[in-house]
């Protein structure tokens, strides 16, 4: 998976989550929650649907790698390429 | 101790046979039920009163994901019962609102879906989702409205199994009349038909109605009747002192001039007519009125053998000598809508003050000997000479009983 795929990823269970939300134009290097409605409880939805949908674990204390979609690409993309 | 009056101002409703009070009031003077078939998790096809209201008339779709269909209803059932009242809504202190919702129950439908959800992860709880706890909290189908709203007043839910939409009420006038608040929000809710638990105990205790007809299947007082349509829907009243109303040229729908609640304290779900005779008398002695006085007795009546005609026992017991009071029931039309059902039957006779017409118990086409009482409106609307004052039964299991009075509204 390469980090574009990765950001589409993220993006999809944003828009499932966050449906009122226009996500065309989301800015990769800046905060999601700058630039979009999304709350704490959100980012735990962020999260368990990487598990769900992705076998994918986020532990607590690197929540705050999924900042942004840069980072979550940075974060994220190796491990969907482990699970390979 | 005198007392402030307290007048409803407002109506907002969703019932499986209409989305507002004049959609469904026009649809229980026509004979049109809105009872249909659906797939339930685990039952497979059953019986329900589904409502087709649209939730992001007044929500986001997030707003929507997150909470729960109670919530939804709360929320539509609210904001049209202000549209209705013409109060200037942004102007008010939010800090002086109330909302008071009755429930039957709460949390199962959200508890089975995460239940049926962490099955397909081998009942690992690490799937079970955070939103769980504020869906399934008591106070959820209130809360949720308070948060739309922007509520920042009391906002809370009131369980009495199904005499909950009149408790609703009941709380709300108390609450005005202490002065704890200056205008409420107030009637009840149900989301029930999303949870195959109240469909399957309903089943195993030999209480859930089915007949090949839906529109047919729930019959109060009918000799072939066998059973309860679980229903979902809502309706909200909005509540104020009649100063208040009056002060700012409110529309007056009736004035809620009588209550009473108590408890059987004999059964976990067998009702008790003792007591239901009870709690209409003591109804009627604190609206300091007679019988006679009432013009509309809506049954609670739910189309189990026993339930109905110990009612139309009780029913007879109070009403024995009122040759002008008519006696309906308006599941046969939307099933039993649980926490809502109070609420949305007195809705749906309101409009009575108005037109004098009698909505009717629909579906029966043989009338039970044993619920053959007086005046019983069956099948067809009836005019009435007058309409003054309605009084709405609502019980419940645990044997809960509420009796709720509402009358013309008249400056005297």
């Amino acid at each position: 998976m390469s980090k574009d795929e990765c950001k589409q990823v993220v993006l999809d269970i944003i828009a499932e989550i966050a449906p009122d939300e226009e996500l065309s134009d989301v800015k990769p290097d800046v905060a999601l929650r700058e630039q979009l409605d999304l709350d704490s409880m959100d980012f735990l939805d962020i999260v368990m649907e990487l598990r769900k949908k992705h076998g994918i674990e986020v532990p607590e204390p690197e929540y705050g790698e999924l900042v942004s979609l840069d980072s979550c690409a940075e974060y994220l993309t190796p491990k969907f390429n482990a699970l390979v | 101790m005198e007392v402030s009056r307290v007048v409803i101002t407002g109506v907002g409703l969703t019932a499986p046979n209409g989305n507002s009070l004049s959609e469904y009031r026009e649809n229980l003077l026509n004979g049109i039920a809105g009872i249909s078939r659906t797939e339930i998790r685990y039952m497979g096809e059953v019986l329900a009163g589904i409502c087709d209201f649209d939730p992001l008339r007044y929500q986001k779709r997030k707003e929507v994901r997150v909470g729960t269909r109670a919530g939804s209803v709360s929320i539509y059932c609210a904001r049209e019962a202000l549209k209705s009242s013409g109060v200037d809504f942004e102007s008010m202190d939010k800090n002086r609102i109330g909302i008071y919702v009755g429930i039957t129950e709460h949390g199962n439908v959200e508890t089975e879906n995460e239940i049926h959800n962490i099955s397909q992860f081998d009942y690992d709880t690490k799937f079970w989702t955070h939103h769980h706890n504020p869906r399934t909290v008591a106070n959820n189908p209130a809360g949720e409205a308070s948060l739309n709203l922007k509520v920042t007043g009391p906002a809370y839910t009131i369980g009495a199994a199904c005499a909950a939409g009149n408790l609703g009420l009941v709380h709300a006038v108390q609450m005005l009349q202490l002065g704890e608040v200056d205008y409420a929000i107030a009637g009840g809710v149900s989301e029930s038909i999303h949870t195959f638990g109240i469909f399957a105990g309903f089943k195993s205790q030999g209480a859930l109605a089915e007949h090949e007809d839906p529109n047919k299947a729930s019959r109060p007082f009918d000799a072939a009747r066998n059973g309860i349509v679980v229903s979902e829907g809502g309706a909200l009243f909005t509540l104020e002192r009649l100063d208040d109303a009056l002060a700012r040229g409110a529309k007056i729908y009736g004035e809620i001039v009588g209550y009473h609640v108590n408890s059987d304290a004999t059964d976990y779900v067998l009702p008790n007519p003792e007591r239901q005779t009870q709690c209409m008398r003591a109804a009627l002695k604190k609206a300091k009125m007679a019988p006679q006085e009432i013009h509309i007795v809506n049954t609670h009546a739910t189309a189990t053998p026993m339930g109905d005609i110990q009612e139309c026992q009780a029913i007879v017991q109070v009403f024995e000598d009122c040759p002008d009071t008519y006696v309906n029931n308006t599941k046969g039309f939307i099933g039993h809508a649980m926490g809502a059902a109070g609420a949305l039957e007195m809705a749906g006779n309101l409009p009575s003050f108005e037109d004098r017409m009698v909505h009717p118990s629909i579906n029966v086409d043989e009338l039970d000997p044993k619920c053959s009482i007086p005046n019983l409106v069956l099948n067809q609307p009836t005019q009435a000479k007058r309409v003054d004052a309605i009084l709405n039964n609502s019980f419940g299991m645990l044997g809960i009983n509420s009796a709720l009075i509402v009358r013309r509204f008249s400056d005297q």
